[in-house]
């Protein structure tokens, strides 16, 4: 049901862990619906120079988490803020129908570590 | 890699002997128990014969056993036909909220069209209380339908009990969804005190696409299946004679076999259980400690998912289940476990692992020694097993 791609981020999944220091966090989901993924940004110059997640959820929302994090590290926070979840899904080759509404959020929880981000550094 | 199968709630395989017994009536005996010519009758003897096997296992007389696909056609025409057949005499029907769908969404089904269903809770274990099911009689009751051992966490129902409060209490038909215990722990309709029961061959070792209702006499219900004088005008339908063949020597010998295999697959269990128990910190059993199913354990280990925990053991060669929401296709985890009080999160992170008479002592040590590191690399990557810890450890919601 998974596709290659998918299985190999939820196998080996890249970056994941806390950033104790982080200048950006974000969290989407809940426990109720039963997937919970949480990202952790190191900002440097504009640029997203390290990323961590913890995910509880299925393998779509693993993976997704995972694959979010290897697309965004090193890009601008522009270029991060327009990583949208669909692409993160065509990245992995696709998501079967029935996660794409669901486990399909980790692109979410970066923009909301942005934008945490951006708050803590206004003005 | 070593493939362990510990999905024998979901399916069984069928028994070699089963194949064996079911071979000729493909090839030699194929023809249609209807006909009249000597190809026919010789599948009507095959066919009536098989039926006599079943009644005899049950304790119930072969008018009363009637040929189905399966579990859940038996329990679509065990409540339909009964309401159909008895609308006129009251539109009240008692379930409860840890039937199997089948029971569920034809209840579901009658309350639009004007039947007025209760649906019993049961307790943290999983049981339905004798007191509910009294105290929900009305004089319209005219069905009670509660499932004798639960799919997903094992626990039995105190069918006997209830069987006599409905009696005594009221005019109501009893119907007992008994899929899962066919086969597996002593199943005898007088000793139910049941009207009806539902039961489906693959659960037991034989094929799938085959099971029976059986009817006590005098039951009176309205046919689903139109077409046919097959089963006594009841399910019309040339009958899966090959099917029917193997659902009645796959009942002969679980039956036979089951005085050794219980025994044998509830220590392997209940070695599993213990050592699961004492071997994981946040992990809880689900469904009754003791009135269970011999072959089911059902686990929560908090804060992870069951889906990834299926994975992680599929990638491993183990097949298991979860109630988990990725794995029942709808948004909510399983309705069975909200029902006992389990909090979302915990019922999510639910794995069912059913043991059946091929599984070894050595299958189960694997899944012990295999399970601790996928639990350990899923909880180290998951946000709730550092924050919401205490919220969810004590998460037997009262109702």
């Amino acid at each position: 049901m998974y596709s290659d791609k998918v299985m190999d981020h939820f196998q080996n999944p890249r970056n994941v862990g806390e950033i104790p220091d982080a200048d950006g966090v974000g969290e989407v989901g809940n426990a109720v619906c039963g997937d919970i993924v949480r990202i952790y940004l190191k900002v440097n110059d504009n640029r997203i120079e390290d990323i961590k997640f913890k995910t509880f959820g299925c393998g779509a929302a693993i993976a997704t988490s995972s694959m979010v994090t290897e697309m965004v590290k090193g890009k601008t926070l522009e270029e991060a803020m327009a990583v949208t979840n669909k692409a993160v899904a065509e990245a992995l080759d696709g998501l079967p129908p029935v996660k794409m509404h669901c486990s399909n959020l980790a692109a979410d929880a970066l923009h909301k570590a942005i934008q945490d981000y951006r708050d803590r550094h206004a003005g | 890699m070593q493939r362990i199968y510990m999905d024998h709630a979901a399916t069984t395989p069928t028994d070699p002997r089963v194949v064996e017994a079911m071979m000729p009536y493909f090839t030699e005996f194929f023809g249609n128990p209807s006909s009249i010519h000597g190809f026919g009758r010789a599948a009507r003897k095959a066919l009536e014969d098989a039926r006599a096997v079943i009644a005899q296992e049950l304790g119930a007389e072969p008018a009363g056993v009637i040929i189905t696909s399966g579990g859940s056609e038996a329990d679509n025409l065990a409540i339909k036909g009964v309401a159909a057949a008895l609308r006129e005499k009251g539109r009240h029907i008692i379930t409860s909220s840890v039937e199997h769908h089948a029971v569920l969404d034809s209840c579901k089904y009658l309350e639009k069209q004007g039947f007025d269903v209760t649906y019993l809770p049961v307790d943290a274990n999983g049981r339905v209380q004798v007191e509910d099911v009294q105290n929900a009689l009305r004089d319209e009751t005219i069905l009670v339908t509660i499932m004798h051992a639960n799919n997903e966490v094992g626990t039995i129902q105190p069918i006997k009990e209830i069987s006599e409060v409905v009696k005594a209490r009221s005019k109501a038909l009893f119907h007992t969804d008994a899929v899962q215990t066919v086969g597996a722990i002593p199943v005898h309709l007088d000793e139910l005190g049941v009207d009806l029961l539902s039961l489906s061959a693959h659960k037991f070792y034989g094929p799938k696409g085959v099971g029976a209702l059986i009817i006590r006499k005098g039951v009176r219900f309205e046919s689903l299946i139109h077409g046919g004088a097959q089963e006594r005008n009841r399910r019309a339908g040339t009958e899966n004679l090959p099917g029917v063949v193997g659902m009645a020597k796959a009942l002969e010998l679980a039956n036979a076999e089951l005085p050794e295999a219980r025994p044998r697959i509830t220590r392997l269990r209940d070695h599993l259980i213990q050592s699961v128990l004492n071997g994981f910190d946040h992990v809880r059993l689900n469904g009754h400690p003791t009135e269970r199913l011999p072959g089911n354990a059902n686990f929560s280990f908090e804060y992870i998912e069951g889906e990834s925990l299926l994975l992680n053991l599929d990638l491993q060669g183990i097949a298991a289940s979860s109630g988990s929401a990725c794995t029942s296709g709808s948004l909510d985890p399983s309705h069975v476990l909200l029902a006992m009080g389990l909090c979302h999160a915990t019922a999510h992170g639910s794995l069912r692992l059913s043991l059946g008479k091929g599984t070894t002592e050595e299958e189960v040590e694997t899944v012990l020694k295999v399970l601790p590191g996928i639990v350990e690399k899923l909880r180290a990557m998951s946000p709730l097993y550092d924050h919401v810890r205490k919220e969810c450890l004590t998460c037997t919601r009262t109702k």
